[in-house]
């Protein structure tokens, strides 16, 4: 096997976990505050991108305007479903709201693909083709700014854990009837932790549509996302970071090493295989705190 | 009117348990049952081979989710890979020889060890892990199907099922297929019906509400769940193989992916968990609403002009799966099981106010 072949995959891999990574921090921002899994993160994303491409290509706004539109779009749309489809949910059987947010991706992925046409949408987010060449290596320079965006807004999003806002909802995460009783609004903190999750999603959503265009596919980035939730711990966002470059590293050199074997597709189901191996050695994940259920 | 409650006094516990409390009750699916006996004879094969034979055929892999989901609390994203691993796993046994009546109880078998193979891996986790647990299972099991030659027949195959005899008769044409599945249906429905009236489902029913309360009043839960898992992954397996020899008779991997299991899923929903009934009902909405949704849209068209893209015709029944999916959990989370049940208790104190309840 040709090392710099390899040193190329590991490099870009790497990148393309990043960018994996951030889909799943929405995922743990939820978790954490509501302790509920939300499937339909991979058709948040997904929205996302239509709604920058609808700014963007339809309305004609520039990109650096219409990305940060279609973000804020988002966040009252996520707030808008923690509001009138979540918070019905608060009491019934956990089940119930992971269906509710399986119901809600299905229904994303008709709805999106149905309204704005179902063929490949191109975004241009202003980063050029040419791949940076680094001594024999050659970088793909969307995935490098993709995953160094993701990173950042990752490392935000651990920061914003120690802000007024953070700290709010890291007590509601700890215990919702006692954050109550000391004056939080627990249901704004979730609501807020859903806006959030989707501006993020949006952000993985515009990335992701750069590199591979904008339609259905993206929404199956759930799979890889909830791969690297789970192994980094649900609830732990620096695990994020890690799981998330594990993943791309794993992915990569799989593409590379396994597909020739096997004849390709490795890909799809690496993800699957993480999920199972991480639930069957360690449920609760590299950074996650051990859940313990009291009767 | 129909549901005369009145006159009924349990005096044992036998009678309480009894599975038709209500006259009624019993005529009702009688006649159910003799209405789908004849009603293939006297419609059209079109709607026998495009109505009648895959409600039946899906109603019976609702029943099995169902029994899972409904009646042991554990969630499953993965039913579809249950189905298809009995579907290859039987066409395969007939293709080599081998009868089919025992080819379809292998291919039962084959989902049943599978699937609680995934299930005993799964059960160390629940609730929301078992939920991604059962995906992966989804996901690999497809993944291994398309990419072992020997299972699928090689990469985009289509595998050709051989004609199956059962008891000597040929299923080779679409009324004994259609007989024959409503047999399996019938069969199932009975054995899921039967099992809430037995100590099997009623540890069952423990583990669903609380297993470590289970646990406490000393109820294996773990056995439970495991047997759970391999009861409704035998379904599926039956059901795998009924569809292939009577339905499909030509099998390939993307009819079993992951859209199957969400539309499985959403037919356990919106029909009602833990419901039999519900099953049926359920089946029957999600297999006919995007069909007759989609004859409703092409009459606007046609009639009034009211066109809608062809893209957004196209994604119409993923957009009606979510729909219902998210408005039975949000207005009716026991599904139209329940809303059936709420008309029957309506009915059942109107016009006889004195009946006793």
């Amino acid at each position: 096997m040709d090392t710099s072949l390899l040193l190329e995959l590991a490099v870009n891999g790497v990148f393309i976990g990043l960018m994996y990574a951030l889909v799943a921090a929405g995922i743990v921002l939820i978790y954490k505050t509501s302790g509920i899994a939300n499937l339909a993160q991979g058709a948040l994303a997904m929205t996302g991108a239509y709604m920058a491409w609808i700014a963007g290509t339809l309305v004609g706004l520039p990109i650096w305007l219409a990305a940060p539109l279609a973000a804020i779009v988002m966040f009252g749309i996520g707030a808008l479903i923690e509001r009138f489809a979540m918070r019905r949910m608060i009491g019934q059987p956990l089940i119930m709201a992971i269906m509710l947010t399986m119901g809600l991706e299905i229904m994303l992925r008709g709805l999106m693909p149905g309204i704005f046409g179902a063929s490949v949408k191109k975004i241009d987010i202003g980063i050029p083709n040419a791949p940076i060449i680094l001594g024999d290596i050659l970088i793909n320079r969307t995935l490098l700014i993709g995953g160094l965006i993701s990173f950042a807004m990752i490392v935000a999003s651990i920061l914003f854990f120690n802000s007024r806002l953070g700290v709010i909802m890291r007590a509601v995460s700890d215990d919702q009837t006692a954050s109550w009783s000391v004056g939080i609004r627990v249901e704004r903190a979730i609501a807020i932790a859903w806006g959030l999750s989707a501006v993020m999603a949006t952000t993985a959503g515009v990335l992701w549509g750069a590199t591979q265009g904008i339609d259905w596919s993206l929404s199956l980035l759930l799979i890889k996302a909830l791969a690297i939730a789970i192994l980094g711990g649900l609830d732990s966002i620096p695990g994020v970071l890690i799981a998330g470059v594990v993943v791309g590293l794993v992915e990569s050199l799989a593409t590379g090493i396994i597909d020739p074997m096997i004849g390709g597709g490795s890909r799809e189901v690496l993800a699957s295989v993480i999920i199972l191996l991480t639930l069957l050695v360690r449920p609760h994940g590299l950074l996650g705190r051990e859940h313990i259920e009291r009767v | 009117m129909f549901y005369r409650r009145a006159g009924i006094r349990y005096t044992s516990y036998r009678s309480e348990r009894r599975l038709w409390r209500l006259p009624f009750d019993r005529g009702l699916v009688a006649a159910v049952l003799a209405v789908l006996l004849v009603l293939p004879l006297v419609v059209d094969r079109l709607y026998l081979v495009g109505y009648l034979m895959p409600w039946v055929i899906w109603s019976t892999a609702a029943l099995g989710l169902n029994f899972l989901m409904g009646g042991a609390g554990q969630i499953h994203l993965g039913y579809g890979a249950i189905i298809a691993i009995g579907a290859y796993a039987s066409t395969h046994l007939v293709r080599v020889g081998v009868p089919f009546e025992i080819a379809m109880i292998a291919g039962g078998l084959a989902s049943a060890i599978v699937g609680s193979a995934f299930g005993a891996a799964a059960l160390r986790v629940k609730g929301l892990y078992l939920a991604m647990a059962t995906l992966a299972m989804q996901q690999i099991v497809d993944f291994v199907i398309i990419h072992v030659p020997a299972i699928s027949g090689g990469g985009q195959a289509t595998l050709r099922v051989p004609a199956a005899r059962v008891l000597g008769i040929e299923l080779s044409d679409d009324l004994r297929s259609y007989y024959f599945a409503l047999a399996v249906g019938v069969a199932v429905t009975l054995f899921v019906l039967n099992v809430g009236r037995s100590s099997f489902g009623r540890a069952l029913a423990a583990v669903r509400e609380k297993d470590y309360a289970a646990a406490v009043i000393g109820v294996d839960s773990f056995k439970f769940k495991l047997l759970a898992f391999w009861v409704s992954s035998f379904i599926g397996g039956l059901v795998g193989a009924v569809l292939a020899f009577c339905y499909y008779r030509a099998i390939s991997p993307d009819q079993f992916h992951l859209d199957l299991s969400i539309q499985l899923v959403a037919m356990v929903i919106v029909g009602g968990l833990g419901s039999v009934l519900g099953s049926f009902f359920g089946a029957a909405l999600i297999l006919f609403a995007p069909i007759l949704l989609n004859q409703a849209v092409g009459a606007l068209t046609n009639n009034f002009g009211f066109g809608i893209s062809a893209d957004l015709r196209a994604h119409l029944p993923l957009l009606l799966y979510g729909g219902m999916i998210m408005g039975f959990l949000l207005i009716e989370p026991l599904g139209l099981a329940k809303i059936y049940d709420n008309i029957r208790n309506y009915f059942v104190v109107w016009p006889f106010r004195h009946a006793p309840r």
